[in-house]
C-alpha cells in the first residue's frame, strides 16, 4: 500500500506514525510545502520571542523520518486526480496512491474588512506567517490584534516581548466569551492588564487604513475610534484549506466533509485535522476541531481506518490547555461559558492570587461532574478523565481533589480551602470531607 | 556533540532588542566596572591592588544583584526567556566566546600558574586569617570566588524563578551547602587545626576521599574527628547515596547539595539551554561517563590493593618511565595522577566551567562526573523518582528540552505520554517550570508502574479504542 499524506502537521504525522506501526511494510509519503520537517505549530510564538530556534521546535530529529521509512517530499500538492489515484505536485512528478489523507490544515480567516490586504496585516497559523511577522514587526511601535481567543493573546505576548504597544480588540463583553465563564475571563483580563495589554471589549474591527506605500497605519473600530497601528494581527479564527479538494468530487462545506471514520465522499480519500468537518458530530461536539490534540487523535484514528481497521473517531472527554502570558489554563469535559438549565457550577478563587478552579455539574441526584476549568493550577489529566468517563459526582471529585493535584512540589495546596468553600456555598448538603491529599506518596500510604 | 549543531546554530527569528533601558545599562556598567577593577587589581602595583580588588568585588556584587532585581525582580513573575537564543551572551555569540575564554584562562592560570594570581590572593589574607587562621592561597581565592558566584547568581535565580516554590527552595539549598559546607566549615576546620574537609563532597566525585593516602592522613591528623570524616565519607558514598537516591532520585545531591551542581544551577543558569539534545550527544554521554566511573573505581581499588600489599611489587614501585606527568611514579600512582590531571582538573574545571557559555552549564555533570554516573545508575534502576507527564496535554513545543541542562530531549517522552526516567536527570525541575501546559511534574512514588505511559496519548497504543 502506498499512503500519501498531504500536510505534515500533527494530524498527518500522527497518521503516518500510526500507519507505520500498523503496516510495517506500507510505503508512506508525507507531502508538505510549508516546511521540510514536521514542527510544533503551537511553538511558533517561541521562535519569534527567541526562546527557541527552528530545530528546537521540531518534535523529532531529522534522522527519525528515514529510520522509520517515512518519505518526506517538500513540495506543493496542486491537484488530485481521483480516477487515476494521483496527486500532482508543483515541482516533482505525480504521486500514485492507494490511500490519500488530506491533512491540509487551516489558514487565517478574514472577514472581508476593507484594507485587509494591506502590508502588515496578517494572522499566525503557518511557519511562513511567523517569518513574515518577524520581518514586518521591527520598528513597529503600536499594534492592534483582532480577536479575543487564544491566538490573540499569543500575538499580544509575542509583540510585548519586543516592547510593541498592543491593543486587543475583543468582540464579546469579556475575553473568549464563547468559551470562558466570566470569572475565568476576569482572571485573564487581569493578567492582560498586568502585562500592559490594552483591551477593548465589545469592540470589532471595521476598517484597516493604509498609507501611500500600501502599509497599514491605523484601524477603525466599531466604537468609531481610529487606533494607530503599524501592524495588525488577525486572530478571529481559522478556516480549513479546501483548495486541493476543489474539482475532485470531494464534498466540502466549511471544511472537507468526512464521516465518523474520517472518510471523504470519494473512496480512498480521507481527511483529518483542522481541514476536516464531521458531517454528524455527536451532540456537544464541534464539527470542526482546529486543535493540536484533536488533530493528533484524528490522525491516529484515520490511520486505523486506512490500514483496514475501520475506526470511528471518538475523542473521549474534551480537554484543552493554554497559557495566557504567565497564567496557565486547563479544561476537562464540558464547562459552558454561561450556565445552562439543570446544571450548576462551583467556582473557587484564591483571595489574593490568580488561581481558580471550577467544577461544573449536572443538578441530578448524583450531582454528576461534567467538567473542570483551572486557572493557575495544574490538574492530573488521567484523574479528571477518569471522573468524567465514570460519571463521578462533584462531591467525589472534591473529596478526592488531592489525587488530581499536579502542581510541582512545595506549591501551596488549596484543596482544603476549596472543599471548605463548597461546604459554605452548599449548606444544605452534607458537608464534604477532603479524603485525598496530593501526591503519589500519599496515594501509596492511603492504599 | 556534533560540531555542526554547536558551531552553526541557525539564526532564530527573534532579533535582540538594542534599546536596553538606561537603568539596565547602569547595572551592567557596574558589573563591567567590577570586572575591570579586578583586572586592574591582578596587574596593579602593591598599594593599589587591595583597593582595586575590593572595589571590583563590590561593584561586581552590587551590579549583579541590582541587574538581577531590575531584570527579573520587578513586574509579573514567570518564565522569562525572551531573546535567549538571540543574545550574543547566551547564544554562543561574541560575548559568550569572550566569557568562555576568560573563564577557561582563569582555570588554567589557577591550576598551573597561580603565581600570577598573587595580587588577587593577597587582598584576601585578612578574610582568610579571620576564617581559617592562615594566609590566603590560590585555593582560598578560588573557593571565595566560587562561593560568591553561587551567592550572587543564586540571588539572580531567586529573582528569576520567584514564581516557583520548588526553584526557590532548591536555590536556597545549593547556596546553603556551598556557603556553609564548602566554604565556612572547611575554613573553620583549618582554624581549629583540623584537616580541611568538605562534608558535601563524596567519593567518587571527590575521588581522593576514599584513597588510602587520604584516609591515613585524616585518621592520623584529625584523630577522632578524622575518623568521623572517613566514616562520614564512606557512609555517604555507600549507604546514604543509595538510600536517598531511592527515595528522591539523583536530585537530592546533584541539584540540591553538590557544589558543581550549585554553580551550574546559579552561575550556569543563563547557559542551560546550550546543552546538546541530539541523539549523537546522548551516545557521547554514555561513552564517556561510565568509562570514567570505571576508571576511578579501578584506580581506587588498585590503590587499596597496593596499600594492602596484594599487588605485585611492579605496580607499587616507582619507575622512571620518561613519560610526562607520571615519570618516577609507580603505575598505580601514575593512574591516579592521570585521572586527577585529565578528569579532576581539566575536565571538571577547565572544560566543565570554562565552557559554560559554549557547551552549557552541565558539561562536566553530564559527560564526566563519576558521582553523576553512579547516582544515575541508581536513579535509573533503584529509585522511586520519575518525571510524570500529564496525560495527553503535551503540545511538543520543546520548551522542556530547551531548558534541560542535561541535554535530555524531554519532549520525546512528554509527547508520548511516558514518564521520564533517565540516568542523566538531575531533577532541577526547570522542564516542569518552563512547560506552558502543566505537563511535567517531578514525583517520588511507588516503583511499581514507574514506566507506565499514559493511556491518553501515544501513537503506540490507540487511546480512543475502548
Amino acid at each position: 500500500m502506498h499512503l500519501v499524506i498531504i500536510g505534515n502537521g500533527i494530524a498527518g504525522v500522527t497518521c503516518a506514525q500510526t500507519a507505520r506501526r500498523l503496516q510495517p511494510e506500507a510505503r508512506i509519503t508525507l507531502v508538505s510545502s510549508e516546511s521540510p520537517h514536521h514542527f510544533s505549530r503551537p511553538a511558533l510564538m517561541y521562535l519569534y520571542m527567541g526562546h527557541m530556534r527552528w530545530p528546537d521546535v521540531k518534535p523529532f530529529e531529522d534522522w527519525y523520518w528515514a529510520e522509520n521509512r517515512l518519505e518526506l517530499i517538500h513540495d506543493h500538492a496542486t491537484a488530485i486526480d481521483a480516477k487515476q489515484q494521483q496527486v500532482h505536485l508543483a515541482a516533482g512528478p505525480p504521486l500514485t496512491y492507494d490511500a490519500l489523507l488530506l491533512a491540509t490544515g487551516a489558514t487565517t480567516r478574514y472577514y472581508g474588512w476593507p484594507g485587509q490586504h494591506l502590508q502588515g496585516v496578517q494572522g499566525l497559523v503557518s511557519k511562513a506567517d511567523v517569518e513574515l511577522m518577524a520581518a514586518c514587526t521591527p520598528g513597529v511601535q503600536q499594534a492592534v490584534v483582532v480577536g479575543g481567543g487564544l491566538i490573540g493573546v499569543e500575538l499580544a505576548e509575542m509583540l510585548g516581548a519586543r516592547r510593541v504597544a498592543v491593543t486587543l480588540l475583543v468582540r464579546d463583553a469579556h475575553y473568549w466569551g464563547s468559551v470562558l465563564p466570566a470569572e475565568e475571563a476576569a482572571l485573564v483580563a487581569a493578567e492582560l492588564r498586568r502585562h500592559g495589554v490594552q483591551v477593548q471589549y465589545g469592540t470589532e474591527l471595521t476598517e484597516i487604513l493604509g498609507d501611500d506605500a500600501g502599509r497599514v497605519r491605523a484601524v477603525r473600530t466599531s466604537a468609531g475610534q481610529e487606533l494607530p497601528a503599524q501592524w495588525v494581527g488577525i486572530a478571529t479564527g481559522v478556516q480549513p484549506n479546501l483548495g486541493l479538494a476543489a474539482g475532485t468530487g470531494i464534498e466540502t462545506d466549511r471544511g472537507i466533509l468526512v464521516d465518523e471514520r474520517l472518510q471523504t465522499s470519494v473512496p480512498g480519500i480521507y481527511a483529518a485535522g483542522d481541514c476536516a468537518q464531521r458531517r454528524q458530530p455527536p451532540p456537544g461536539e464541534a464539527a470542526i476541531e482546529p486543535l493540536w490534540y484533536t488533530g493528533r487523535m484524528q490522525g491516529e484514528t484515520v490511520a486505523h481506518t486506512i490500514c483496514g481497521q475501520p475506526t470511528p473517531y471518538r475523542r473521549g472527554p474534551w480537554f484543552n490547555s493554554a497559557k495566557f502570558f504567565d497564567l496557565e489554563y486547563q479544561t476537562y469535559g464540558q464547562v459552558p461559558a454561561r450556565p445552562e438549565a439543570g446544571q450548576a457550577s462551583f467556582w473557587w478563587q484564591h483571595p489574593t492570587r490568580a488561581l481558580g478552579l471550577r467544577l461544573h455539574y449536572r443538578l441530578d441526584d448524583h450531582l454528576t461532574l461534567l467538567g473542570l476549568n483551572t486557572m493557575g493550577l495544574r490538574l492530573r489529566h488521567e484523574i479528571c478523565d477518569g471522573w468524567l468517563r465514570q460519571g463521578a459526582s462533584v462531591r467525589h471529585a472534591l473529596e478526592h481533589l488531592g489525587a488530581a493535584n499536579f502542581d510541582p512540589e512545595f506549591f501551596p495546596q488549596h484543596e482544603a480551602a476549596i472543599v471548605a468553600a463548597f461546604n459554605q456555598q452548599q449548606p444544605e448538603l452534607a458537608p464534604l470531607v477532603l479524603r485525598r491529599r496530593k501526591g503519589l506518596l500519599v496515594h501509596l500510604l492511603s492504599l | 556533540m556534533t560540531t555542526s549543531t554547536i558551531f552553526s546554530s541557525p539564526q532564530p527569528l527573534a532579533q535582540p532588542v538594542h534599546d536596553t533601558p538606561m537603568a539596565e545599562r547602569g547595572w551592567l556598567a557596574a558589573v563591567a566596572l567590577g570586572l575591570l577593577a579586578l583586572l586592574v587589581a591582578a596587574a596593579a602595583p602593591e598599594g593599589l591592588c587591595g583597593p582595586a580588588f575590593w572595589l571590583g568585588l563590590g561593584a561586581l556584587s552590587a551590579g549583579t544583584l541590582g541587574w538581577s532585581r531590575y531584570k527579573f525582580g520587578r513586574g509579573p513573575a514567570g518564565v522569562r526567556h525572551n531573546n535567549l537564543w538571540a543574545r550574543a551572551s547566551t547564544a554562543r555569540g561574541a560575548v559568550a566566546w569572550v566569557t568562555g575564554l576568560v573563564l577557561t584562562g582563569f582555570y588554567v592560570v589557577l591550576y598551573w600558574w597561580p603565581q600570577y594570581l598573587e595580587n588577587l590572593i593577597r587582598p584576601l589574607d585578612g578574610l582568610s586569617h579571620a576564617l581559617r587562621q592562615k594566609p590566603a592561597d590560590q585555593w582560598f581565592l578560588y573557593g571565595t570566588f566560587y562561593t560568591l558566584a553561587v551567592l550572587l547568581m543564586g540571588g539572580r535565580a531567586l529573582y528569576k524563578y520567584r514564581h516557583s516554590p520548588y526553584q526557590r527552595v532548591r536555590t536556597v539549598s545549593v547556596v546553603f551547602f556551598q556557603l556553609g559546607f564548602a566554604w565556612l566549615l572547611p575554613g573553620l576546620l583549618l582554624a581549629l587545626q583540623k584537616p580541611e574537609f568538605y562534608f558535601s563532597y563524596f567519593w567518587p566525585l571527590k575521588y581522593d576521599y576514599l584513597f588510602p593516602g587520604t584516609v591515613d592522613y585524616l585518621v592520623r591528623d584529625g584523630q577522632a574527628l578524622g575518623v568521623f570524616m572517613v566514616f562520614w565519607g564512606a557512609v555517604m558514598s555507600f549507604v546514604a547515596t543509595p538510600v536517598l537516591t531511592y527515595f528522591f532520585g539523583k536530585r537530592w545531591y546533584c541539584s540540591w547539595v553538590c557544589g558543581c551542581g550549585g554553580l551550574a544551577e546559579t552561575a550556569g543558569d543563563p547557559y542551560r539551554h546550550l546543552s546538546d539534545k541530539s541523539r549523537a550527544a546522548w551516545r557521547w554521554e554514555v561513552r564517556l561517563i561510565y568509562p570514567i566511573l570505571g576508571f576511578i573505581v579501578l584506580v581506587t581499588a588498585l590503590l587499596w590493593l597496593g596499600a594492602a600489599g596484594l599487588l605485585p611489587g611492579w605496580f607499587t614501585s616507582s619507575h622512571s618511565s620518561g613519560l610526562p606527568l607520571v615519570d618516577g611514579l609507580s603505575p598505580v600512582e601514575g593512574l591516579s595522577k592521570v585521572y586527577g590531571f585529565f578528569i579532576g582538573s581539566i575536565f571538571s574545571g577547565v572544560i566543565g566551567v570554562g565552557f559554560y557559555p559554549i557547551l552549557g552549564n552541565r558539561v562536566w555533570c553530564r559527560f564526566g562526573c563519576p558521582m553523576a554516573a553512579y547516582l544515575g545508575l541508581l536513579q535509573k534502576h533503584f529509585s522511586r523518582f520519575r518525571i510524570s507527564t500529564n496525560g495527553g496535554q503535551c503540545i511538543s513545543c520543546g520548551n522542556c528540552s530547551n531548558v534541560c541542562e542535561m541535554g535530555i530531549d524531554v519532549k520525546q517522552y512528554a509527547q508520548r505520554g511516558e514518564p521520564i526516567i533517565r540516568a542523566a536527570c538531575v531533577g532541577c525541575g526547570l522542564c516542569s517550570t518552563a512547560c506552558p501546559r502543566g505537563v511535567l511534574n517531578l514525583e517520588n512514588g511507588p516503583r511499581e508502574g514507574r514506566y507506565q505511559a499514559s493511556a491518553l496519548i501515544s501513537a503506540e497504543s490507540l487511546r480512543i479504542l475502548e
